[in-house]
């Protein structure tokens, strides 16, 4: 009965609810785990890399994005809108370095796109975009800072958070496990341990996932570089995950 | 013509601007304050058409007031300057405006001088000038400016420079409006208690 009011995207329905941006977050529970954790020395990002076959020639990532030198951006959800939406946060970040011959913080950058998803909530009579962000960041005013964003066009920051597909029960891990001053090193076994546990696949190695750090480097720049695949594999073989024989701790 | 100095101290600017405004050859006015207050911690000094300056500037006030309410802290002062820049270049080829401007203010980084000019043209000084004011001003900044100055120092040089602007420019007389604006806020101060050193003797050119 409640079908009568879910094809219009601009409309409530009776229980005062949107459908189709529910749907479009049930799209995205499907999508691969991405998780990102806040560290004091800057944000790590971490997702599940879905190949869908080995014929695909993988030239880029298909889920963590550079925005700007100093914002990077995991998608969850549908790549196409995802890349939409990416395109657009660039040009903004652009415009406003011209502007303002600064860096664009990274809440503003968020805000901005956001209220592009918030519009296909309400007008237009198109669908929403199926996409979630974590997006990394460091500005002036607020340092380093994640933030997450979803299709009905809220947004929030966070210490620890995870979006698709199993995220809850990466989340509880995180909020049992994160300490307000972790490190990028701890963060990155964290992340490691929550993967292990919420991901379908057996067998964790940097064939499965991919990390990528923002932070300061030796010279104060910030930016946004892929961990490499011989140190993720590294550290999972430090904690003791790259089989999954024995039941982890 | 305006004259419009500035000089960047030990964490503060000071403005100092001249009152006349002028229609063709006649003083309208002779206490105009062409120092406007941006917000806390920026105050901006504009010259040129009158009207465009009275504009411009209030549309630079407004919008960093905007700025101020929609993310919850206000614009730092490069970015306020290069917003102010943007704004002019891109009224350029569509509704030109003859405003040239000093823009002081203290942020976490500082305190840091911007002059623009009505092209569009930025630049971050430690001292500027604009107007024919700017002729006579400069060289004597550039014979005793000293990076981190203190606050008598400037004021004996902005007075210097007043004093030598109202000896050789040929319509003297002009009196000035002068702020300053620090960590603490901002505030006018009053030069006519300021006693200048006399001219070193022996070559200008010697430190």
């Amino acid at each position: 009965m409640a079908r009568r009011y879910d094809s219009r995207t601009t409309i409530f329905s009776p229980e005062g609810r949107l459908y189709q941006v529910e749907y479009a977050m049930e799209a995205i529970s499907h999508a691969g785990i991405c998780l990102g954790i806040l560290a004091k020395e800057g944000v790590l990002l971490g997702v599940e890399k879905k190949t869908p076959s080995k014929l695909l020639e993988v030239t880029n990532s298909e889920k963590i994005y550079k925005i700007d030198d100093h914002i990077g951006v995991a998608a969850a959800g549908m790549t196409a809108d995802a890349n939409t939406l990416i395109n657009f946060s660039r040009i903004v970040a652009q415009r406003h370095f011209l502007t303002y011959q600064e860096a664009m913080p990274v809440e503003q950058l968020v805000r901005r796109v956001c209220d592009r998803k918030q519009g296909y909530t309400q007008f237009g009579g198109l669908r929403p975009y199926g996409v979630s962000f974590l997006w990394a960041g460091w500005d002036d005013q607020l340092g380093f800072q994640l933030l997450q964003s979803d299709p009905s066009g809220n947004y929030g920051g966070w210490k620890a958070t995870a979006i698709g597909a199993n995220n809850q029960a990466a989340q509880s891990i995180l909020k049992q496990d994160y300490t307000d001053d972790i490190s990028l090193d701890e963060a990155l076994k964290l992340s490691l341990k929550v993967l292990s546990k919420s991901m379908d696949s057996t067998t964790l190695s940097s064939e499965k996932v991919e990390f990528y750090r923002l932070s300061k480097d030796a010279s104060g720049q910030v930016g946004m570089v892929m961990i490499a695949d011989k140190d993720v594999d590294a550290a999972i073989d430090a904690a003791g995950l790259a089989k999954q024989e024995e039941a982890q701790q | 013509m305006d004259h419009l100095l500035g000089i960047v101290g030990d964490g503060f600017v000071m403005l100092a601007a001249d009152e006349k405004v002028a229609h063709s050859v006649v003083t309208m006015k002779d206490n105009q304050d062409k120092i406007t207050v941006l917000d806390e911690t920026k105050i901006l000094a504009g010259g040129g058409q009158f009207g465009d300056v009275c504009m411009f500037t209030e549309l630079v006030q407004r919008n960093l007031q905007l700025y101020n309410l929609r993310n919850g802290y206000p614009m730092g002062v490069k970015a306020a300057a290069g917003y102010t820049r943007t704004e002019i270049a891109k009224l350029l080829r569509k509704n030109p405006h003859m405003v040239n401007m000093l823009l002081g203010g203290v942020d976490k980084h500082g305190p840091a001088l911007f002059w623009i000019d009505y092209l569009g043209n930025m630049q971050k000084l430690d001292f500027g000038a604009h107007g024919y004011g700017g002729y006579f001003a400069l060289s004597c900044m550039d014979r005793y400016y000293r990076p981190g100055m203190n606050i008598d120092d400037a004021k004996s040089l902005m007075k210097r420079c007043i004093e030598g602007i109202n000896q050789r420019f040929l319509i003297g007389g002009a009196s000035f409006k002068v702020k300053v604006v620090d960590a603490q806020g901002i505030r006018e101060v009053d030069l006519s208690d300021v006693q200048v050193a006399p001219e070193a003797a022996g070559n200008a050119m010697e430190q």
